[in-house]
């Protein structure tokens, strides 16, 4: 057998080699301010494990250099990366002082570097292997409950990220639930208006111009200075028309955070609409009507079902948009991870912003996999047509 | 029946449909014929009132086009468009059972329907039903985008260039196919079309359009013989006229006693054909065959010649 190099495993490997050897594998700190102190991976681990992380580093390195199927090359990146996650919980477990419940033990930048070379290393496996939709959200739910099951059996209870969780459990599930309703609530609010503000555009063209250009005015506001905006007129609307204020309209908190989110969803929503309707074949409209369908048969009928993969398409940047914008409601008392990330800054407490950040990043991702698996399965593959 | 009377569209300055008076018999086949931008796709479109008209009326069956909502007037006529139009997302059967269904006729009914058009188009019903448009050639397209079409049995069906992105010889098929299918179900057919050659074939009448107007109303012979205008004529092509003429009646019209030599042509043909046979086989004559296989009589080259000669 011939063996054969791969590029991009060349410099996966290299980053692997710097993160495993050059780099900090893990940090210990006397607690939670002060600076740390770094660690290798010899340091970090009980020698045993410090052994079998370094032999299965340098496996991986080598299934990356020569040229190996991508279902071994994906396989293995898997399984470094559980093997990788183990090995922190170990390392702070070795590292922390029995009885201290004051050090912090945390992931330093090679296990970050390790991490970043193994994700290329799975995505591009990824990419060559072309999995189906339901595929991937397989994969998806596998490493979700794989999290899931380290987190439940307290492998890493002995980090600094589980232990700033620890002392917060409680706001952390209720800022969770707000973070979600931001997002969610906010995207369902833009679909319900946005959808029937499309069709009116698409409909009536003169229409179209202005209201894109006044969407695309408030997509260019920083978010924080929209959320400023909104605190004048919510809290005159909270104090002169009755009943607002009983159903939490404030000029803080959530109110100005969820009206912000909205304004920032109608531009895709209404946009992809617009496009998607566009995009149905003049043909199927022309004899849809010539054989006698009422404008509303028409648009439930044809057009909205032609038009669903590009709509579905606007929805998932407005998700992904929202689920990182609602960090940024905390600033104005709206609640959401933002609160842990910018408590934090306040504290200098990285392990904080990482409590925020870090399950905002896997929301993300796992909403953008999800919904783009929902758009692959939902657009059919007619793009070829035969001649005649 | 059809009746078009004084029918104007204007958009803005522009007349785009001037003062059109027609009247078209049931169970006919007319072809509206002219250059683009003549109106004749806007006239057709008239009258299924995808295109309000700025004047005149229509009747269909001496009822008026716009005693009914517009929607209800298109349910029962049928509807067929270059390209077909089909709709991606429904199968074969899903688009044929289309104005039924707007109809509320019942499944079986409407199960019945689709696999008898089907089967009429050639396409089976099990093998074809549940497929995609784009599953299909474009032949198949076009016979599915006709039977979904006549659906919901319409007396009269209006086409629009339905065969123009057919190859020459897919179209020629679907053009036989679709006399036959008139003759099965005694449809009235308005096509519209910018192929001359496609309108000596199919029609009964043809209509001349030219800037908005219909410059002649005729018969095909009609037209060949005595053109209305320079523009028919140039729109016939002088030098097709003979072939033309030749091509519409069958060669039983031109049937003479006697006998003759070699392979024979059958009466349902047309002379047009039985000329082509007598050039290229260098014959003085063909013997004719009827219906039944019996030699009628013979056709012959001075016989034609004198039938495809012109008025002088």
């Amino acid at each position: 057998m011939q063996l054969r190099v791969d590029k991009l495993g060349v410099i996966i490997a290299a980053l692997a080699a710097y993160g495993a050897l050059l780099a900090p594998f893990a940090t210990f700190r006397a607690n939670r301010i002060v600076a740390g102190e770094a660690r290798s991976i010899s340091e970090a681990l009980p020698p045993a494990w410090a052994a079998i992380i370094l032999f299965l580093i340098i496996t991986t390195a080598g299934i990356a250099i020569l040229k190996t199927p991508s279902r071994l090359r994906l396989g293995t990146a898997f399984a470094m990366i559980a093997a990788l996650a183990l090995g922190i919980g170990a390392a702070a477990a070795h590292l922390t002082p029995p009885e201290n419940t004051y050090a912090r033990v945390s992931p330093a930048s090679g296990f970050w570097i390790l991490l970043f070379a193994l994700g290329l290393l799975a995505a591009d496996a990824l990419t060559r292997l072309r999995p189906s939709p339901l595929v991937r959200v397989l994969f998806l739910s596998a490493v979700l409950g794989f999290i899931a099951a380290v987190l439940t059996s307290g492998t890493w209870d002995g980090l600094s990220l589980l232990k700033e969780y620890a002392s917060r459990a409680d706001t952390f599930w209720a800022e969770a639930g707000k973070h979600l309703m931001l997002a969610l609530g906010s995207l369902a609010a833009a679909t319900a208006v946005g959808i029937p503000l499309g069709v009116l555009c698409h409909r009536v063209a003169r229409l179209r111009d202005g209201l894109l250009g006044v969407l695309n005015a408030i997509q260019t506001i920083p978010s924080i200075a929209l959320f400023g905006i909104l605190i004048a007129p919510l809290g005159w609307i909270a104090i002169h028309v009755p009943g607002a204020a009983a159903i939490g309209i404030r000029g803080i908190g959530t109110a100005p955070a969820f009206v912000a989110l909205f304004l920032y969803s109608l531009l895709p929503v209404v946009a992809n609409t617009v496009v998607g309707l566009a995009g149905v074949p003049r043909e199927a409209n022309d004899a849809a009507r010539g054989i006698g369908m009422t404008d509303f048969q028409r648009l439930i009928g044809i057009e909205f079902p032609l038009a669903f993969p590009v709509i579905l398409t606007g929805i998932r940047i407005v998700l992904v948009q929202n689920i990182g914008l609602a960090t940024i409601a905390a600033l104005i008392g709206g609640g959401g991870f933002g609160v842990f990330v910018f408590q934090g800054v306040g504290q200098t407490a990285m392990d904080l912003v990482l409590l925020g950040a870090v399950p905002t990043v896997l929301l993300a991702f796992t909403a953008a996999i999800v919904l783009d698996a929902l758009i692959e399965t939902v657009t059919p593959n007619r793009n070829r047509v035969q001649s005649a | 029946m059809i009746e078009i009377e004084g029918i104007s569209k204007r958009y803005g300055e522009t007349t785009v449909v001037r003062d059109v008076s027609l009247t078209i018999a049931p169970r006919t086949v007319t072809v509206i014929v002219g250059t683009s931008g003549s109106g004749k796709t806007t006239l057709l479109r008239i009258i299924n009132r995808l295109v309000e008209p700025t004047s005149g009326t229509i009747k269909l069956d001496g009822e008026d086009n716009r005693s009914l909502p517009d929607y209800e007037l298109r349910r029962r006529i049928g509807y067929a468009i270059q390209g077909h139009g089909l709709f991606p997302h429904r199968t074969v059967a899903q688009n044929i059972a289309t104005v039924p269904t707007l109809l509320g006729w019942d499944r079986a009914r409407i199960e019945a329907k689709v696999n008898e058009l089907l089967t009429l188009f050639q396409l089976d019903p099990v093998a074809f039903g549940p497929r995609y448009p784009h599953e299909l050639s474009g032949g198949q397209q076009q016979r599915v985008g006709v039977a979904r079409a006549l659906a919901a049995e319409p007396k009269v069906l209006l086409m629009d260039e339905p065969f123009g992105a057919l190859d020459p010889i897919i179209r020629a098929k679907a053009q036989d196919d679709l006399l036959a299918i008139q003759k099965h179900f005694e449809t009235t057919i308005v096509l519209v079309t910018h192929d001359m050659e496609e309108a000596f074939h199919l029609a009964d009448r043809i209509a001349v359009m030219d800037k908005g107007e219909v410059v002649q109303y005729a018969t095909p012979a009609e037209m060949l013989v005595k053109p209305a205008t320079v523009f028919v004529e140039s729109l016939i092509g002088a030098g097709e006229r003979p072939f033309r003429l030749l091509a519409i009646d069958t060669v039983a019209d031109a049937v003479e006693p006697g006998v003759a030599e070699g392979e024979a042509i059958a009466s349902s043909a047309s002379q047009r054909e039985a000329l082509s046979m007598l050039l290229w086989s260098g014959r003085k004559a063909l013997p004719v065959v009827g219906p039944d296989g019996a030699v009628i009589g013979k056709v012959s080259l001075d016989g034609l010649a004198q039938r495809a000669a012109g008025p002088t």
